[in-house]
């Protein structure tokens, strides 16, 4: 857990005092993700470094895991807590293991402990030890540099972390992957990180909570979805943006969403069992699905009630098909490409379990503005 | 590599100017004359080589420290000043320095190490506080943000990146060091300037070749050398003369 | 205040001296940018002559120049030539090769290629390009090269004096034969006065030679 109690900078410039940080107080609960999202300026990355001190407080308290960190020398606080800052900050004198264990060497670790530790840590993000340990990172691609530079602050397994933009300088296809990585560990992991940054998307994909700031002040600190549904003021609502509803759709998944008692019907079954199943239901068609329960096709009320016979013989193919996983925004996409306003969702094995609509999305959109607002 | 291609047609074309230089010497009887120097240039070869060893030394003793402390944040305000100082000091020719030295301390070996110090000790200096300062500030701020020490930061992180700087301002130094150490024997020093001085004040081009030819043969060592050392020393991530 | 007398004094032979001094390096220098500019730009066209060619500039900066001088005076013998201005004047001019020519070599190779491109993209010859892009842009960053010749060259000439080539160095070289401090202090002010000036003088020429809105460091 971090608190921020009343944490305020003031710098000292030629045109007099100007606050870079205004009695920013907010808790981050362990295992969390913390966004601290703005324009620049904003002092965000000023409060974020506030933390481990790499620019001292003019005033407040810093608390880590209920400890007064001011009570802490500056030295032990920073090799508890990794530290990624927005460039690719490798040593490009020493090696890739060099580089993984500068934390764990600092600390006095035992070279056996720490050479095993970086190559658990390279086996984690799925670059080969006996490949990786001995080069140098301009030997290394772009992306992998990344992956390396990240394990390095997770080297001493801090129980706090603090990014600083960790992945703006990354072109937007490889972020995604980066994102997706390091959500996946930070599931493994449950640290409580701090993380930088100034794109809205990267926020709401990230983090727990977002914490918005302006000019040295915590405009709103919330999570994504009630940032988004519920900016706390014209600014918020300016900075998340005019299609800030469609951002909350990455929020959700299908499983979330999806009536979990699909209909459907199987190959032998006749059209006419079809044709009753969807007019009780005021379905305009119906999933088919195998012996495997896996959606393979759907039957239309027209081709139902035009046509005599079995399910088997006279449906068509799938419009689309949603993962329970997927987020709403790539479902949502699905059925406008297809035309469609439902679709069936399967599990990770292939099998139904629920089908999702147009309805269902926008009534579970609007949910949260029928009880608070 | 294509440099190392280049080089192999050098050295082949340089093997041949020495064979036919050497078949040239040997037929014209230089050679021989040449050898009866062979005492001489072994002795000022010696102390030639001290007066270079002992001055350049002391100015890397001096120089790297010196460069490393202006480097320190804590004197950023006075060391622009004094590398303007240094600046203006570099551009003072050597000859001057030693003349300088002379008409400062007198005549003799320690007057000449002297000159030879300051002459080496500018570019030591200047390269070492342009090398730390170039090292990239967000690794320094990564560093410290890690919780290294300022000694662990100079050590592991800001000397080894400046290193290869540094030794370009040591290599430098030392070949200003051995080609001015011969004018060092006008101020009473000991080194191969006396062949070629004398050869020049008597008109006799044997002898100054004797103090020649060596000389240019140090230097041209000594400045490979420490490119040698440079390329052990620089840690490969970082050293331009190890790039794939 | 005897140094000061002895200036006032011979203040006629001073000027006359630096005269002499600054004209032998401007000689020497103007040669080696008549030489070493086109060397320079004829080498962008060849990766392997411009290693070659950069590699032996830099074998022959390492040599110690009164070692050049020793291995000159000798071949130069044959032609009578072997003390006075010549040596120095040849010395000088291969010295001042590698500044000269690497400076070129970069500023032209260092030329935005979006520039070349461009140029390329409305026509211009191969020839237009370097006369009306490739050369103005490298301007100032051979005025560079030229200005650390000619700082070195002036300490090389001062050394000259001693095979007879003239110059400050002669106050130097008599100051120490007779012992004599006087000329010896004034000999070393006035050459490090020389190469100060012409440090700062060529830095304002070079900044002039920028073209406005194209910034060069040093």
């Amino acid at each position: 857990m971090i608190k921020l109690d009343n944490l305020t900078k003031i710098f000292d410039t030629s045109e007099g005092p100007v606050t870079a940080a205004d009695h920013i107080s907010m808790e981050v609960p362990s295992g969390e993700i913390c966004v601290l999202l703005g324009p620049s300026g904003c002092g965000k990355t000023t409060t974020l470094k506030m933390i481990n001190r790499i620019i001292p407080a003019t005033s407040g308290t810093v608390f880590i895991n209920g400890e007064d960190t001011s009570a802490m020398d500056t030295v032990d606080l920073r090799r508890s807590i990794g530290y990624v800052i927005q460039q690719i900050g490798l040593f490009p004198n020493m090696t890739i293991e060099e580089n993984i264990s500068v934390v764990p060497r600092l600390l006095g670790w035992q070279p056996e402990r720490y050479k095993a530790r970086a190559s658990e840590l390279l086996d984690m993000v799925a670059l080969d030890p006996s490949t990786f340990l001995k080069r140098y990172p301009n030997e290394l691609s772009g992306g992998q540099q990344q992956r390396i530079w990240v394990i390095r602050a997770l080297a001493a397994d801090p129980p706090v972390m603090l990014m600083d933009e960790p992945f703006g300088a990354i072109d937007p296809i490889n972020r995604e992957v980066i994102q997706d990585e390091f959500l996946k560990m930070q599931a493994e992991l449950n640290k409580t990180i701090l993380f930088v940054s100034h794109d809205i998307d990267e926020a709401v994909k990230m983090a727990d909570k977002i914490a918005i700031f302006r000019a040295g002040k915590l405009e709103q600190y919330a999570s994504p979805d009630t940032i988004l549904a519920h900016p706390a003021n014209e600014f918020v609502a300016g900075f998340v943006g005019s299609d800030r509803t469609l951002k909350r759709l990455q929020l959700v998944r299908a499983g979330q969403v999806m009536g979990a008692r699909p209909t459907f019907v199987q190959p032998q079954q006749s059209l006419s069992e079809a044709l009753v199943i969807m007019e009780r239901n005021e379905h305009r068609s119906i999933t088919l699905v195998n012996s495997q329960h896996e959606p393979i096709g759907i039957i239309s009320r027209d081709v139902a009630w035009n046509h005599q016979g079995l399910c088997g013989e006279h449906y068509e193919g799938l419009h689309g098909i949603a993962q329970q996983h997927d987020d709403l925004r790539t479902v949502v996409a699905q059925m406008f490409t297809a035309d469609s306003s439902w679709l069936p969702v399967v599990d990770d094995q292939g099998r139904l379990v629920g089908d999702i609509t147009q309805r269902g999305i926008t009534h579970h959109l609007g949910a949260t503005y029928r009880t608070q607002g | 590599m294509l440099f190392n291609q280049a080089r192999r047609y050098l050295y082949f074309g340089l093997l041949l100017l020495v064979f036919i230089t050497g078949v040239w010497a040997e037929r014209s009887g230089v050679l021989a004359e040449l050898l009866e120097y062979d005492e001489d240039i072994r002795y000022l070869v010696v102390a030639h080589l001290k007066l270079t060893l002992i001055s350049g030394g002391l100015a890397v003793l001096i120089g790297i420290p010196l460069g490393i402390v202006l480097s320190r944040p804590s004197l950023a305000r006075h060391a622009e000043t004094a590398m303007q100082l240094l600046n203006i000091g570099t551009t003072v020719p050597t000859l001057a320095l030693l003349a300088l030295a002379m008409s400062v301390l007198g005549i003799g070996n320690g007057p000449a190490i002297f000159g030879l110090l300051v002459a080496t000790l500018l570019p030591i200096v200047r390269n070492t506080y342009t090398g730390l300062l170039a090292v990239p500030a967000h690794l320094k701020e990564a560093a410290s943000g890690m919780g290294m020490l300022p000694r662990q930061l100079l050590w592991q992180v800001e000397l080894p990146n400046a290193l290869y700087v540094i030794l370009a301002g040591v290599r430098t130094a030392l070949a200003i060091n051995v080609g001015t150490a011969p004018l060092a024997f006008l101020i009473g020093g000991t080194s191969l300037g006396e062949l070629i001085f004398t050869g020049i004040a008597v008109d006799e081009p044997i002898m100054m070749l004797a103090g020649a030819v060596p000389t240019a043969l140090l230097a041209i060592t000594i400045d490979f050398s420490l490119g040698l050392l440079a390329f052990v020393l620089v840690s490969k991530g970082v050293n331009p003369l190890r790039q794939r | 205040m005897d140094t000061l007398n002895f200036l006032l004094e011979n203040l006629d032979q001073l000027v006359a001296l630096t005269l002499e001094h600054l004209m032998l390096v401007s000689i020497a220098v103007g040669l080696a940018i008549v030489t070493g500019v086109p060397i320079g730009i004829a080498i962008t066209q060849n990766q392997r002559a411009a290693d070659i060619v950069l590699y032996i500039a830099s074998v022959i900066i390492t040599i110690p120049s009164i070692a050049l001088f020793g291995l000159m005076i000798p071949v130069l013998s044959l032609i009578g030539q072997g003390i006075g201005y010549l040596p120095a004047i040849i010395a000088v001019l291969l010295y001042s090769q590698l500044p000269i020519i690497r400076n070129t070599y970069t500023a032209i190779n260092n030329v935005d290629p979006a520039l070349r491109e461009a140029a390329r993209g409305i026509g211009m010859t191969p020839l237009q390009r370097l006369r009306m892009v490739e050369i103005p842009l490298a301007v100032p960053i051979i005025m560079a090269g030229v200005r650390t010749a000619v700082v070195m060259n002036i300490g090389v000439m001062a050394i000259a004096a001693y095979i007879g080539a003239g110059g400050l160095g002669t106050y130097i070289q008599r100051g120490i034969s007779q012992t004599d401090p006087r000329q010896l202090i004034i000999g070393a002010m006035a050459v490090s006065v020389l190469a100060i000036a012409a440090d700062y003088g060529l830095l304002w020429v070079q900044k002039k030679f920028t073209p406005k809105g194209m910034k060069v460091a040093g």
